[in-house]
């Protein structure tokens, strides 16, 4: 098992015809990711990449049973595009797009609260259950499949602690890039009650940065209901405060939101906390050996 | 992007929120003719993008134009060091010269984005003067909260809370109902990320007037707004900073000696936090971005190295979409290209990180390969310290 996206995942690509989606979808194709239906407005009846494009997402998903959605459209737009996917009734809204205005994003929470269906990201690398279905921008190649669940504010650092992991021989059942704006749909506490719900998943890694307080609720929530191995990271402890390290998000505001208050809220909860950015792999591989020798 | 106290009260004036009178001057004499236009007791407020000007002599009163252009002088063309500025201070360019006014109260009223709930709040206090972190931390229960539906905005029931909550009533009640929906409107119409007025004082004479006004923009929004780049004072922007975002890449300067170079910005955090695990101490975050070209390799290297105290440089890289062969070869055209001399510690991974690796080796210039961070920076530091 795996969660949000596995094998019957059929992937509408929003944005399809543009350099990125065209890029993106051919990769999430050679995968083997089921890549149904491409949408781009005036462009419908066309095929691009050998798939079917439509001029709405209603369309799509009608005519291909498309049930998720990945957005590679650009930001002044990217909000509507989502709504749009919320709109068709899909269950799943994967948004890559970096720059999205915040204030879309407020209107774009309240509107999928409404309907049901969940968002991850925006400013997302996207998410993948190895060998099953990528939807994102994530190299491919170095997932392997296996018992690990790890959630991410970040993209290429959530590449460095998979190649770790499979580096150890340690596979991962889902990999899910968060995003790194204010406002984001799926949340850490969000992808951590999936995968300790999803029995496949043994281990949960938790990497998160400066800014906000997500990873502190996410650590109230460990301590309460999660039994599995949690290893956590924190980017960011030489950030000055006052500056936003890339990320929208990642500001240490008011004195809030910094590194060390979030690697205390975890450790508290009991989870594990790799100091250093090298050491996620390891960590894990020792956790879960702790975890076999209890037996 | 942030903006000066004067170019957020006109913004303020502009959405009807009540200001005191006054005019912005860049020099002792302007100063004092503002004074004497206003013919009445002024306050002298030196204009930086930093807070806690009171502290650090940027605030002062002035009986009459003598005094106001003496405060200007003092104040103009010299680095005003305030809690927030760090020991070097920021240069004063501009002063706002205002009337001041009779204070019967001083409160809180902020708008900033609640990340957890996805909506704006809000925020108000009767403890004005002070700075909000600080209530927050020692007395939560003295702020007064209001998240907004986007649907709905701010409903009048809402406004009348928080009037009653900082017991304003009558008719400066109607007076509160009447900034807060108007600062609600500058918050959404310009995309704001936050709108403070610290403090809004109740005047002796009954009227409710925006003492300080604070306006930050949301950096992703600045595309629909393109008036707002004029308010842009490229005077509180480190130079490096600004030449880095012209070429789209993410620099922030920091005080440290290893220059470092990274695609995303959680892998360069993370990487000046390995820097500072090995001994060293970074001097700057660079996020080259996910698919940095040549020209932007070369252009970040500039920028590294015109910090004169960078000592050794790390280039992390987890190619993705960057492949590594693509980035060693914009790597070594820009260090033959710059004839550059400091020590560069490449760690590269990911997508064609062997051809990657077999380009610098081959390169003939002095690049040190590491096999993965750890390493990468305890070779990078090692390196630092000998120069």
């Amino acid at each position: 098992m795996s969660v949000l996206v596995d094998n019957k995942t059929r992937v509408v690509v929003q944005g399809l015809t543009g350099r990125e989606g065209s890029f993106h979808a051919g990769q999430m194709l050679e995968y083997g990711t089921k890549v149904v239906a491409g949408v781009t407005p005036g462009k419908g009846g066309m095929k691009h990449l050998g798939v079917p494009v439509f001029d709405t997402v209603e369309q799509a998903v009608r005519a291909t049973g498309a049930n998720a959605s990945v957005v590679f459209v650009p930001p002044p737009f990217a909000a509507d595009a989502v709504l749009e996917a919320a709109d068709a009734g899909l269950p799943l809204v994967v948004c890559i797009t970096e720059g999205i205005p915040t204030l879309d994003m407020v209107k774009v929470s309240a509107f999928l609260a409404a309907r049901g269906t969940r968002l991850i990201g925006p400013n997302c690398p996207g998410i993948i259950s190895p060998g099953q279905c990528k939807i994102g921008i994530m190299p491919g190649f170095i997932h392997q499949r296996g018992p690990v669940g790890l959630v991410s504010r970040s993209g290429t650092l959530t590449y460095e602690a998979v190649a770790q992991l499979t580096a150890l021989g340690l596979g991962q059942s889902t990999c899910i890039g968060i995003g790194g704006d204010p406002i984001i749909g799926t949340s850490f506490t969000d992808a951590v009650r999936l995968f300790n719900d999803d029995p496949e998943t043994k281990a949960i890694v938790l990497i998160g940065e400066i800014g906000g307080a997500a990873e502190e609720q996410a650590a109230a929530y460990i301590k309460k209901h999660v039994r599995k191995p949690v290893v956590g990271f924190i980017a960011g402890r030489t950030a000055p405060p006052g500056r936003r390290m890339g990320h929208a998000g990642a500001i240490i505001a008011g004195g809030a939101g910094t590194a060390k208050e979030k690697m205390a809220a975890l450790r508290k909860a009991g989870v594990t906390v790799a100091e250093s950015p090298a050491e996620i792999g390891a960590t894990v591989a020792a956790v879960l050996k702790k975890k076999r020798r209890k037996r | 992007m942030k903006i000066h106290e004067y170019q957020a009260k006109q913004i303020f004036a502009r959405y009807g929120v009540p200001i005191p009178r006054g005019e912005v001057a860049s020099t002792p004499q302007e100063s004092a003719a503002v004074a004497a236009r206003l013919a009445a007791e002024v306050v002298v407020k030196a204009q930086i993008h930093a807070g806690g000007r009171g502290k650090g002599g940027g605030i002062r009163k002035a009986a009459t134009p003598a005094d106001a252009e003496k405060h200007a002088a003092a104040m103009l063309g010299r680095p005003l060091v305030t809690p927030q500025t760090g020991p070097q201070g920021r240069v004063v360019r501009r002063v706002l010269v205002e009337e001041t006014l009779p204070i019967e109260r001083e409160l809180y009223l902020g708008l900033v984005i609640d990340r957890a709930l996805a909506r704006v709040v809000v925020m108000a206090s009767a403890a004005g003067g002070m700075e909000i972190e600080e209530v927050a931390r020692e007395n939560p229960e003295a702020i007064l909260k209001a998240a907004l539906d986007p649907a709905t905005g701010l409903p009048a029931f809402q406004t009348r809370r928080l009037a009653f909550g900082l017991d304003l009533k009558d008719e400066l009640g109607k007076q509160a109902a009447k900034l807060l929906a108007a600062l609600y409107r500058v918050f959404v119409e310009q995309d704001a990320s936050l709108v403070e007025v610290n403090p809004c004082i109740v005047t002796r004479d009954g009227r409710l007037v925006a003492l300080d006004a604070k306006i930050n923009f949301d950096d992703n929004a600045l595309f629909r707004h393109p008036e707002l780049a004029a308010l842009r004072d490229l005077n509180e922007e480190e130079p490096l900073e600004i030449e880095a975002s012209k070429h789209s890449l993410n620099y922030i300067k920091l005080d440290g000696n290893v220059g470092c170079m990274v695609n995303g910005a959680g892998l360069a955090m993370s990487t000046m936090d390995i820097i500072q695990l090995a001994g060293g101490q970074p001097a700057n975050f660079l996020d080259v971005g996910g698919g940095a070209s040549a020209e932007q390799i070369r252009e970040a290297f500039k920028i590294l190295v015109a910090d004169k105290s960078v000592r050794a440089v790390l280039i992390n890289i987890f190619g993705g979409i960057l492949r590594c062969d693509r980035l060693a070869t914009g790597v070594v055209e820009a260090a033959r290209q710059l004839h550059l001399t400091v020590p560069i510690v490449v760690r590269m991974e990911g997508t064609n990180v062997k051809q990657g690796r077999e380009i610098l080796r081959k390169s003939g210039l002095n690049f040190t390969v590491a096999a993965d961070m750890k390493d990468a920076a305890e070779k990078v530091v090692a390196r630092a310290k000998k120069q």
